[in-house]
């Protein structure tokens, strides 16, 4: 009786919730720099999984979960980097050079994880420590829910403000949207079109590289081919239910999370008899329902995907 | 001027894919060398289990069947602006729904029983495909977005049919699966002593249909329009969503027909257990391929080498088979930026307006 109440526990859904719209909400963020700035990024989905890698063999190998996690950050902006190069010098079409690197993480990852780390017997790097920040982790329900969480979620809380910031309040935001809503205009006011885009994509490298930090250091302590399960696609579908904002992008991150989360109770609490794989699709159903109904709605930047040569 | 467009031509299709393909090798060894393996000891390995190796030629063969079908279907999506990336959740509801008509009749004759086969699972790719269609048609939801969140559902759908008792899992198995198809269903072998099918013939076949298709029937014509230019299109009086719905459909089917090939052909049950790649490797396969079904099959050959000889590597050398997904992200790097290998080459640029291999319009948000 008592397992049957804590798992009904709001606050504890809430919780889990929260935590596990953490690697969609910087997903999502990332793609909001990018596209915003006018580069569509399909990528993702492979950036985390290098960050993911990356982050692991990187603790791994120092005995520091830290110097994982950087090495994460670092590792999703250098593969990022080439996703600049491809469609911003190279003149790709965006869709094909985020499909090169969604391809190219898979390859690399298995290669390097069957050389390095599968063979490896000795213990893994262990997960990052949750923090309970004084006082406020004793508050009643908002303490448990935001008060008492591991490093990637609470950058993740943080980032949503920076990205906010930085994107409606500062110069560089304006430059950033303009560069996507416009470019040959920005370029005509003088803004270097090329050197905004690289900058959002690195940066959006960086985002989602720490998103896949969540997932070899935060959750579960050890890597695995293939761990990010499309977190990355659905992602972006949060970025564009959010309307290419930050707190919506939050808000609808939220929203995915807790499909996954209440399926899955519906099952192990209420006993309901539907089987385990169709609540597995709420998630992805709920993404695809939203991708259509927020297309008429969304205000995409003008320029996204629309590839441009410097005059 | 006729001279200069022919060699062009030579250029864009023989000299600038080839080049991707030994760039991507070079790229590909080099991560071998980066591992502390021998590349030269890998390669060497991944083409004695492609070629060399006893019965390996043919099992490349077997492994490009489903490539020829997968590829052409994402090619004939080009051709339409549609990047169907879900290729492989069409691939398992093809073989879904063709495999469920091959083990439910019996007593029909082959040519009876297999035709109804590939038709049920053709249809079952069809449909799945056109939901993405139908979304982008009518609400302008990305098929990039939609096709993934396809083939997970579809994942989940075939592991449910597959696992559940009373739907498709056969009785008294150890592991979960359909029950075998009937003997009449069964793609017959057409070289003795090998897995090599009749698919192979069915492959074959499929490329010339396919470029008839699209270059000489009004149904290509129109795919073809809407791909070039939506508005053109729609002012010459096309159904743009009507177009879209049906090429994402096709490029299903044709999905659809590897899955049921493959299971007529070769496994002849399907399993709840999926294995990865299929989607990401059309995708190769057809930008390899210039989105020309001719191309289709060098680049299928190509990819089922490398499939096939990947897991000797594997075996041989203890490098991951996940190596030729670097290969293939080479070989499109290469192929979908010209720009790269002729400045390697030294080539002259290219004629403007040629470099697109996708005539896609970037029109609905990702």
């Amino acid at each position: 009786m008592s397992s049957f109440l804590s798992q009904l526990d709001p606050v504890s859904l809430l919780s889990i919730t929260l935590i596990t719209a953490t690697p969609l909400t910087l997903a999502a963020l990332g793609g909001m720099m990018c596209e915003r700035s006018g580069v569509v990024n399909i990528a993702l989905e492979g950036i985390m999984l290098t960050g993911a890698f990356v982050g692991y063999a990187a603790a791994f190998a120092t005995h520091n979960l830290w110097l994982g996690v950087l090495a994460a950050i670092v590792a999703g902006m250098l593969i990022a980097g080439l996703h600049a190069v491809l469609s911003i010098n190279f003149l790709v079409d965006q869709i094909v050079s985020g499909t090169v690197i969604n391809i190219l993480a898979v390859g690399i990852t298995g290669v390097f994880y069957r050389t390095f780390i599968e063979s490896q017997n000795r213990a893994g790097p262990g997960t990052l420590p949750q923090w309970n920040i004084p006082f406020f982790s004793d508050i009643p329900v908002l303490g448990p829910i935001f008060f008492q969480n591991q490093f990637v979620t609470y950058a993740m809380l943080a980032l949503i403000v920076i990205v906010h910031f930085t994107l409606f309040h500062t110069v560089w935001g304006l430059r950033t949207r303009a560069c996507g809503e416009h470019p040959r205009a920005a370029e005509t006011a003088g803004i270097n079109v090329y050197f905004v885009r690289y900058v959002n994509v690195i940066a959006s490298g960086a985002l989602a590289g720490l998103g896949g930090a969540y997932f070899s250091l935060q959750q579960i302590g050890n890597f695995l081919p293939g761990m990010t399960g499309g977190r990355g696609f659905i992602g972006l579908a949060a970025m564009i239910f959010g309307q290419w904002t930050p707190v919506g992008a939050f808000l609808a991150s939220l929203l995915f999370s807790a499909s996954d989360q209440v399926g899955s109770r519906l099952q192990s609490v209420f006993h309901v008899p539907i089987p385990l794989q169709f609540l597995g699709m709420l998630p992805y159903i709920l993404t695809i329902v939203v991708v259509a109904g927020a297309m008429g709605r969304a205000v995409a930047p003008a320029a996204v995907g629309r590839l441009y040569k410097k005059s | 001027m006729r001279e200069r467009l022919h060699v062009d031509w030579l250029i864009n299709s023989i000299f600038v894919p080839v080049a991707s393909v030994a760039a991507g090798f070079v790229v590909a060894g080099l991560v071998v060398a980066a591992t502390g393996a021998d590349p030269l000891l890998a390669f060497t390995s991944l083409f004695q289990g492609a070629v060399t190796n006893r019965n390996a030629f043919p099992e490349t063969l077997v492994s490009t069947v489903p490539y020829v079908f997968l590829g052409l279907g994402v090619a004939l999506g080009f051709r339409a602006g549609l990047f169907n990336i879900g290729a492989e959740g069409q691939f398992y509801i093809g073989a879904l729904s063709g495999v469920f008509i091959a083990y439910s009749i019996h007593g029909l004759p082959a040519v009876i029983e297999i035709p109804l086969a590939m038709v049920a699972g053709m249809a079952g790719g069809f449909a799945w495909a056109s939901i993405a269609g139908f979304l982008k048609a009518r609400f302008g939801a990305h098929e990039v977005i939609t096709t993934i969140m396809l083939n997970y559902v579809a994942f989940l759908v075939a592991n449910y049919l597959v696992d559940t008792p009373g739907l498709m899992l056969a009785r008294d198995v150890s592991t979960p699966r359909t029950p075998d198809v009937d003997v009449n269903a069964v793609l017959p072998i057409i070289v003795a002593g090998s897995r090599l099918h009749f698919g192979l013939i069915l492959a074959l076949v499929a490329v010339p249909l396919v470029w008839f298709l699209i270059e000489r029937t009004t149904i290509g014509f129109q795919l073809r329009a809407v791909g070039f230019n939506q508005g053109a299109a729609r002012a010459a009086g096309m159904s743009v969503g009507r177009t879209m719905v049906l090429a994402m459909g096709l490029s299903g089917a044709l999905a659809g027909a590897a899955g049921i090939v493959q299971v007529l052909g070769v496994s002849r049950h399907m399993t709840d257990t999926v294995a990865a790649g299929y989607g990401f490797d059309a995708i190769a396969i057809a930008l390899l391929a210039r989105s020309n079904p001719w191309g289709v099959l060098p680049a299928a050959l190509l990819f089922g080498a490398l499939h096939n000889g990947a897991s000797f590597m594997q075996l041989q050398t203890d490098v991951s088979a996940d190596l030729i997904s670097i290969v293939q992200a080479s070989v499109i790097i290469f192929i979908a930026a010209p720009a790269i290998v002729r400045w390697i080459f030294h080539l002259r640029p290219e004629a403007a307006g040629s470099v697109q291999i996708t005539s896609r319009e970037a029109k609905t948000p990702v």
